[in-house]
């Protein structure tokens, strides 16, 4: 294997929007208040950065093509900008390429920025798209609830657990995101809600019903990364650095090959197994101190606990509802209120994740702080449950 | 002797109960009232005249696709394209071939029996066997008497000159003018006139002289028919014009009204299908066909005629039979309401032709594809296998997909996605000689769908192309037809 980005790059500084329905913001507004939060945090200059890559997914409704939409809003001196898309994923992606472009030695300081603007697409949920000429003739209708659902009933018969105690385990989780979500200043949706509320919300998919699925909102998040060697003669200590990204992508196997019983993610497995082994951790459960996962429905995060090896399979839904994964539990996960409270501008998700995980390894997460976190794990899954792209990042203390 | 080799036949699943048409519209049309009895057939909103031929035809196959099929007739009035052949469409569906003349038929009630003697007579000069199908889904006007009388429906022969299970003994044929109801060229609906005319002028008059013609050439008399096939919405107007004509009482036919209503140019075949699934062997069939004049063919049935026991033909599917019982839905379904669909249903439908030609087998057959070297099934079919422990590369035969089982692995009800009728059910299905899928279902209740279940496979309408006037047509998921 490859000798792998194991602290090869630091994080300089981070910046992250106010996420929500920002109906008196362009995609302009939101991308310069995270590029400015984190400029100042990096304590650089615009004119020290050598090369940015700029996550946005769903161009036809939003800023355009290319990297101009993001060189333009940040007046970049003629740099490289290149955009980036990998579905739910764009956000990691933006971040791997300019982590990639410091590791080779390309660039001394990298920028990555993501951002999404769905409130102007007028729907509830993403918008409704096409998959090319022959995809749009042979793939079947749906929503993105409604393939994720179907984690759901193949995870119940997989495993023997009856559909009202799934129902119940990932209702927790909604419960539990939305708790910490509560104490977030930057979540879009900052209110405490009771498990029954979540039970009896109207069905949106089944078994999903309406606090079974993250939120849709505006948002933006960037990230400015550098050596250690750099960061260092820059004055910066207790550096945070890169120790792990992995990204694995369906070649078509479970969609089109028996072998798949559609209650896990194959791609989530093979990128967390790889990312372990960059990271160096061989014990997941006790050494990862908490993790973002993507939890565009509860159900996702509740299968992904297990792919990412944190749960044993068949029993992230004991987990769950043993408290695990709560703010005070053994691994806390979402704990600045996931996709769940953040809603989902698909650009910037996979940043927002790294802001969190960087904010608390640095203590800097108030009311949210967890006591000595060591590594903080992102987790991305874009496309369907049966074809998607799985994103894996790791983050930590620098020598951890 | 040349004759029916095979016979299928297809009546949707959802039945109207004509007291709710009633109970709607009686309100304007209080002679609507007289006909609260009974109720008619309604396509589900992705049927149409072609996916009905396509599934009667089916039946009709039972799984055979014969090599020697030389002709393939498609007879409707509400054919979804006007210029692009349908029955070709049919051929692909069906997987056929390419070989063969096909033709649709069309502008006339009286086209499935008219285009029925044509495709005999073509049989019997060429050899081999043809298909002659019908379907038709008819449209009327909200309050109109059309709407309590018309209902879905197809059916679908194989004709050939051996092992027939109803040889074609001969027919007369009658041509007039005579208008009871007219379509236009860019009109909706039909236009009817008085139906006391229409019967004492028309069907008294017109089908006698077609029936004694077809006596005169068969040199069979009346009293010998068993069964007299004619449709017609006028009450007992079989029996009236069969008593005229001299046959028997007892041999005409219910003409299904109570059940389903008249299918249009397909109800002739549809009733004859009816009838042969309940004719004994050595039996005389006058089948009547109306519109424009009269066509009379007479059949004997033979000792064969068992050998079709396994097909649904119209019992079949008139078992399989779900009450609809919502008239909005009826009126959604069939174009008749400005309904909004919401911001989901607005995207640009448009098909590319170029990508459905050189994807016509896969996307209008459902031919999948399987690798020589490892012998994985796989859909779509690729050029490099996905199985992760052959990945051959260019080793995959076409295979046909349609009429295999397909199990649930996992399913939902999506309420977020654009449905006509919602909620949307799809979900992953494990085809049982291998390969799978995520599959758009059809046909289904809430409530009534369950991982494991064994799903069929039927040719739909996947989206209505509205701005262009293309329907774009896909395989989805359905339950099994219960067997009568």
């Amino acid at each position: 294997m490859a000798s792998g980005i194991k602290d090869k790059v630091a994080i300089l500084g981070m910046g992250c929007s106010k996420f929500g329905e920002r109906w008196d913001c362009d995609a302009e507004d939101l991308i310069v208040e995270a590029y400015q939060e984190a400029i100042v945090d990096a304590g650089i200059q615009t004119s020290q950065i050598d090369a940015a890559w700029f996550a946005t997914a769903i161009e036809e409704v939003h800023v355009g093509k290319s990297g101009v939409p993001l060189s333009v809003a940040l007046r970049l001196p003629n740099i490289p900008v290149t955009r980036v898309e990998n579905f739910c994923a764009s956000g990691t992606e933006a971040f791997r390429g300019a982590v990639y472009a410091v590791a080779s030695g390309a660039a001394d300081i990298a920028l990555a920025v993501g951002v999404e603007k769905l409130k102007d697409t007028g729907y509830g949920g993403l918008p409704q798209r096409g998959a090319g000429p022959l995809n749009d003739m042979i793939r079947n209708n749906g929503s993105a609830p409604g393939g994720f659902a179907q984690l759901a009933t193949a995870y119940s018969q997989k495993h023997g657990v009856d559909m009202e105690t799934v129902k119940k385990a990932i209702g927790a989780i909604s419960v539990k995101s939305h708790a910490n979500g509560a104490k977030n200043p930057k979540a879009h949706l900052q209110k405490a809600v009771s498990l029954e509320t979540v039970l009896n919300a109207p069905m949106i998919a089944a078994p999903l019903g309406l606090f079974d699925c993250c939120g849709v909102s505006d948002g933006s998040a960037a990230a400015i990364v550098t050596t250690p060697e750099i960061a260092k003669s820059m004055g910066k200590h207790d550096l945070i650095t890169v120790k792990a990204l992995q990204l694995a992508v369906s070649n078509g196997q479970e969609s089109g090959h028996n072998s798949w019983d559609g209650s896990y993610f194959l791609t989530t497995r093979k990128a967390a197994e790889r990312a372990y082994k960059e990271a160096g951790i061989e014990k997941p459960r006790e050494q990862i101190s908490m993790f973002e996962c993507h939890d565009c429905f509860s159900i996702t995060e509740m299968v992904t606990m297990e792919d990412l090896y944190i749960s044993n399979e068949g029993e992230a839904w004991r987990d769950v509802l043993d408290g695990f994964y709560n703010a005070d539990g053994q691994v806390p996960c979402q704990i600045d209120g996931g996709l769940k409270c953040f809603g989902h501008p698909i650009g910037a998700s996979g940043l927002r994740m790294l802001y969190e995980m960087y904010f608390q390894l640095t203590g800097r997460a108030g009311e949210r702080q967890l006591k000595d976190p060591v590594f903080g794990m992102t987790h991305n899954l874009g496309g369907q449950p049966h074809q998607n792209v799985s994103s894996v990042a790791i983050i930590g203390h620098q020598g951890a | 002797m040349v004759g029916i080799k095979a016979y299928g036949g297809y009546v949707p699943r959802r039945r109207l109960p004509r007291s709710v048409i009633v109970e709607a519209n009686g309100w304007f049309n209080s002679g609507l009232k007289g006909y609260s009895k009974g109720e008619r057939s309604m396509c589900n909103w992705d049927e149409d005249a072609l996916t009905m031929a396509v599934e009667a035809s089916r039946d009709c196959l039972d799984q055979s696709r014969p090599d020697d099929i030389k002709a393939i007739y498609l007879a409707s009035t509400t054919l979804p394209f006007t210029d692009r052949q349908n029955s070709g469409i049919l051929g692909t569906a069906l997987n056929l071939g390419q070989n063969m003349m096909t033709m649709d038929i069309t502008s006339s009630q009286r086209a499935g029996t008219s285009g029925l003697i044509n495709a005999l007579n073509v049989a019997k000069g060429m050899g081999g066997s043809a298909l002659f199908a019908a379907g038709e889904h008819r449209r009327s006007q909200t309050a109109n008497n059309n709407e309590l009388m018309y209902g879905d429906g197809g059916a679908a022969l194989l004709l050939g000159n051996d092992d027939v299970v109803a040889e074609y003994i001969g027919a007369g044929q009658i041509a007039v003018d005579f208008v009871d109801h007219y379509r236009g060229q860019n009109a909706d609906f039909d236009y009817n006139w008085e139906e006391r005319w229409i019967r004492d002028e028309g069907f008294m008059k017109i089908v006698p002289d077609a029936v004694q013609a077809a006596l005169d050439n068969t040199g069979i008399a009346a009293d010998e028919i068993d069964h007299f096939v004619m449709p017609g919405t006028i009450r007992n107007i079989a029996a009236m014009v069969g008593k005229r004509c001299g046959i028997k009482g007892e041999a005409a036919r219910d003409n299904l009204h109570g059940v389903m209503g008249e299918a249009g140019t397909a109800h002739s075949l549809v009733m004859l299908v009816d009838c042969l699934q309940d004719a004994k062997p050595g039996e005389l069939v006058m089948l009547i066909g109306w519109g424009q004049g009269c066509d009379a063919l007479i059949f004997r049935t033979t000792d064969k005629l068992p050998t079709m026991a396994n097909r649904k033909g119209i019992k079949g599917h008139l078992a399989h039979r779900k009450e609809e019982t919502n008239y909005n839905k009826f009126l959604a379904f069939n174009g008749l309401v400005l309904q909004d669909g919401g911001l989901r249903s607005e995207t640009d439908k448009q098909t590319a032709l170029t990508t459905l030609y050189r994807n016509k087998e896969m996307v209008i057959g459902f031919v999948g594809g399987k690798c020589e070297q490892c012998g994985t099934v796989q859909f779509p079919k690729s050029r490099i296998c996905v199985n992760p422990n052959c990945g051959a590369i260019n080793t995959q035969e076409d295979h046909k997909m349609a009429e295999t089982t397909a199990q649930i692995q996992s399913w939902t009800a999506d309420n977020l996605t654009y449905a006509p009728d919602p909620p949307h059910h799809f979900g992953m299905v494990n085809f049982s000689e291998g390969g799978r899928m995520m599959a758009d279902f059809t046909d289904v209740d809430e409530g009534g769908v369950a991982v494991g279940d064994e799903f069929r496979m039927v040719f739909r309408i996947k989206a209505a192309d509205e701005k262009r006037g293309f329907n774009k047509y896909f395989w989805k998921a359905a339950p099994k037809i219960q067997a009568s």
